[in-house]
């Protein structure tokens, strides 16, 4: 190893050694845990800023935590959004039916229908409460853990099925990994395997619809582990340089796969303080207080529509399930993290509000929870119809080479005759329909 | 550290184990972490829990954090973290979650790692072992199938390794963790546990009953730049490396074709001797890669053998590919270059005979008839 280059340490020799810091969480498996080091403050205490204020005035507002729904179950405070309760049970049954939905979809990933899938467990109000705070023309890039979204949407749940499975029903024809959707009809764009890659793209569709004098607005998600990718630099600079009518939600749920929040930069700062730096607005609120995250989103909604520019909300919520099918979150966390999670389950929070009002009951939720359970069981039969991953019920061979171009050139023509032929070769009863 | 100036130790009598491919590269990780304390492992969950794959399982407890860590989710700050850290004397081996994931590091790697030596004549360089699982076959979908090689061995600068069997895996990441050039290593993900024959429809074989699971403890490196002739043949040539070394492997057996079948072992440096040795001694040569098509490196390999053994063709050279699309999920197994499409292009090479051979080539008549 000749030119090995020499390490050898510079020899000040009164000062003390360098030393490197690595991120540590709190707790690791096994161990017992406590949350009363966590600074929550209580609901109702965080003030409101004007909607088209200077983003600075803002920025007091990322090191707290807005919140609305009080220990009493009562909306309270500036930010409450005093919504009917009618929009507040329709809330409530996105997000009830995304869980259901959730849970249906993972056991059929361990029943071998498909080879994949994520849940979105303990983040409902993440992504159900800030649809109801958009337009529904309003674009949003998601990330992977936003079915709530789709669902707040109206896209039928048996077409997220037929996706799921990669079926001969699958709109986007098999080629995606499971829960990759994309609805341009539900102004739900493509979702990309690549972390981030969805920030500045928002910024960029943002900054379209102000070249061109629209009204409609973008907002995309990240989780907070990959905030720590160029993207998001990217996207915040862009944003903040063209005012772009865009709105950032980071939803920090305390874990990235394995790799708790102090690997994005979480020990610190909040993720929302990332919003000074750049003259951002920021929010940072309660995620799991499905009336927090309607207001805040919607804040920062009319403020972008009302060309006031950029908001960044972090939506401090827990990751109450494994990444991913993938995942077994017993090897790095401490099991009892979720029961000790001070800020609670957002789809309970928001059924006792509602009781606490008198406008629901746990027999009505009971009873809205079976038929949820049915509705899904119902969609589930109705798209194995078109097939299960791996049971040659796919799209034609030929799909396979489309929309890599807009037209087939040749030597994709040829490689589309090739895997014709070679499916003739391995079932040659085979023919295609 | 000196124990790297020992040089390669022969390890004739050393126990020998069965390890799969993950366990071998976890112990070639362990006793390089053991030999040189200026090597250091990253990347995204490699720490604590071992990486997603397990290749990193027991470095952190082993040999602390500050050796081994978990980093943020930026591959453009592990690569150029590495750089850095390869600049002050290290020799870190970061690893990136999955070859998909590389893009946001690879300005990093082609316009930093690969040029460091170059553009400061030497004063700096940048003994980086970057590992990453690629390939498919796993229902991985578009962003965890991908095979980018000859997106790295097209940079100047740059070495591109890819191991097919657990004993090679820790040889050369032994001698890629040595080597003072950067080095991409591709482990193929599909074989991490078996040597997946490409009949995705029958049960997968665990390493433990391949011959090349046998992994010698201790200390041992694969020179880079020296391939492997898997099998020694004389109807024909294949080059091949990772997963598609056992599909190929599978297909000729049962085709009952008496092939060379040479694993590259390194695709930069190539091991262009071997190659030339076989091509001339057989005149036909099918190249396989599950990359895709256009641009990939079947295209380089095509080129060279062309340029090498011209006057020893006796067919068209063959290249077999996955095709030009990006993964997809649910028709995988129609993307992968399986064992149809293999056969048919050693079927093609066997018919075909001494239509390209020049006068005096040895375009031997035995061999057209
Ligand atoms: C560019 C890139 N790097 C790495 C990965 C692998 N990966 C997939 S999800 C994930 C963790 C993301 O965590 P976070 O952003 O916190 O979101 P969460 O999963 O918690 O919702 C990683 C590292 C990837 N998909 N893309």
């Amino acid at each position: 190893m000749a030119d090995r280059p020499a390490s050898s340490h510079s020899n000040r020799g009164n000062l003390p050694p360098l030393s490197l810091h690595v991120p540590e969480p709190p707790y690791r498996p096994g161990d017992p845990v406590d949350y009363s080091w966590l600074d929550i403050p209580p609901a109702g205490t965080a003030p409101r800023p004007d909607e088209a204020c200077e983003a600075a005035e803002t920025h007091p507002l990322c090191h707290g935590l807005i919140r609305v729904l009080d220990e009493d179950h009562r909306a309270v405070g500036a930010w409450d959004p005093r919504l009917d309760p009618e929009t507040l049970r329709r809330m409530l049954r996105v997000m009830a039916m995304t869980r259901a939905f959730d849970d249906r979809m993972y056991r059929g990933q361990r029943q071998g229908k498909t080879s994949f899938y994520m849940k979105c467990t303990g983040e409902e109000a993440t992504s159900v409460a800030s649809a109801f705070a958009l337009a529904d023309d309003d674009m949003v890039f998601p990330s992977y853990r936003q079915q709530g979204i789709l669902i707040a949407r109206g896209y039928p749940i048996v077409e997220m099925i037929n996706q799921i499975y990669s079926n001969r029903a699958d709109k986007l024809k098999g080629r995606q990994l499971p829960i990759m959707y994309s609805s341009r009809e539900h102004s739900f764009f493509t979702i990309s395997g690549n972390l981030a890659t969805q920030y500045p793209q928002a910024v960029g569709w943002a900054m379209a619809s102000a070249i061109r004098g629209d009204t409609r607005i973008a907002a995309s998600w990240i989780g907070e582990g990959s905030s720590a990718e160029g993207d998001a630099h990217a996207a915040f600079t862009f944003a903040t340089v063209f005012n772009a009518p865009v709105v950032f939600n980071v939803v920090n749920n305390q874990w990235a796969i394995s790799s708790f929040s102090g690997f994005a930069g979480g020990e610190r700062a909040t993720f929302a303080a990332r919003a000074v730096g750049y003259g951002l607005a920021g929010l940072r609120v309660d995620g799991n207080d499905a009336l927090a995250v309607y207001a805040a989103v919607r804040w920062a909604a009319n403020r972008a529509r009302a060309n006031k520019g950029p908001t960044l909300i972090e939506h401090f919520t827990y990751r109450a399930e494994g990444h991913s099918t993938s995942d077994d979150p017993s090897q790095y966390r401490s099991a009892q993290e979720r029961e000790e999670w001070p800020l609670g389950d957002p789809v309970m929070r928001l059924k006792r509000h509602l009781i606490s009002l008198g406008e629901w009951s746990v027999e009505a939720h009971q009873a809205m929870d079976r038929e949820l359970v049915e509705q899904v069981k119902a969609a589930t039969k109705e798209a194995e119809k078109n097939g299960i991953l791996g049971h040659g019920l796919h799209h034609p061979f030929h799909t396979m080479f489309e929309d890599v171009y807009e037209e087939l050139p040749w030597h994709l023509k040829d490689q589309s005759e090739q895997a014709m032929h070679e499916r003739r070769v391995k079932w040659p009863d085979w023919k295609e329909t | 550290m000196s124990a790297l100036e020992e040089g390669p130790v022969t390890l004739a009598d050393a126990p020998v184990r069965r390890l799969n491919m993950i366990e071998a590269i976890n112990e070639a990780l362990h006793l390089m972490m053991a030999r040189d304390d200026s090597v250091v492992v990253f990347g995204e969950d490699v720490g604590y829990f071992g990486g997603v794959f397990r290749a990193t399982a027991g470095l952190q407890k082993t040999f602390g954090k500050s050796r081994v860590f978990d980093t943020p989710i930026n591959e453009c700050g592990i690569i150029g973290a590495a750089v850095g850290m390869a600049a002050y004397g290290l020799r870190p081996v970061p690893e990136i979650q999955f070859a998909d994931y590389i893009y946001p590091g690879y300005d990093q790697l082609v316009s930093e790692a690969a040029r460091l030596r170059y553009r400061s004549a030497g004063e700096f360089i940048a003994p980086i072992t970057v590992r990453s699982p690629f390939g498919g076959g796993i229902f991985g979908g578009q962003t965890h199938s991908q095979s980018p090689e000859a997106l790295f061995t097209h940079v100047a600068g740059l070495k591109v390794v890819i191991p097919s069997t657990p004993h090679d895996a820790k040889g050369l990441l032994i001698a890629a963790i040595e080597d003072n050039d950067p080095v991409i290593f591709f482990e193929p993900k599909r074989i991490y546990n078996g040597p997946f024959n490409g009949y995705y429809d029958k049960p997968v074989e665990p390493w433990a009953r391949h011959p090349d699971s046998e992994v010698p403890e201790g200390y041992y490196s694969i020179p880079l730049g020296k391939a492997r002739i898997v099998r020694e043949g004389e109807a024909l040539t294949v080059l091949a490396y990772g997963t598609m070394i056992h599909v190929a492997e599978a297909v000729l057996a049962e085709k009952g074709v008496d092939a060379e079948i040479i694993d590259l072992r390194t695709l930069l440096p190539l091991d262009i001797e071997t190659v030339k040795k076989s091509v001339e001694k057989t005149g036909k040569c099918l190249i396989v890669h599950e990359a895709t098509r256009t641009g990939g490196f079947g295209g380089e390999l095509s080129a060279l053998v062309q340029e090498h053994c011209f006057y020893h063709l006796e067919a068209p050279i063959e290249r077999v590919t996955g095709f030009d699309t990006p993964y997809p999920h649910s028709l995988e197994w129609a993307y992968f270059p399986g064992p149809v499409r293999i056969g048919e292009a050693v079927d093609r090479l066997l018919a075909s005979g001494g239509r390209r051979a020049a006068p005096g080539g040895r375009n031997d008549a035995v061999r057209n008839g």
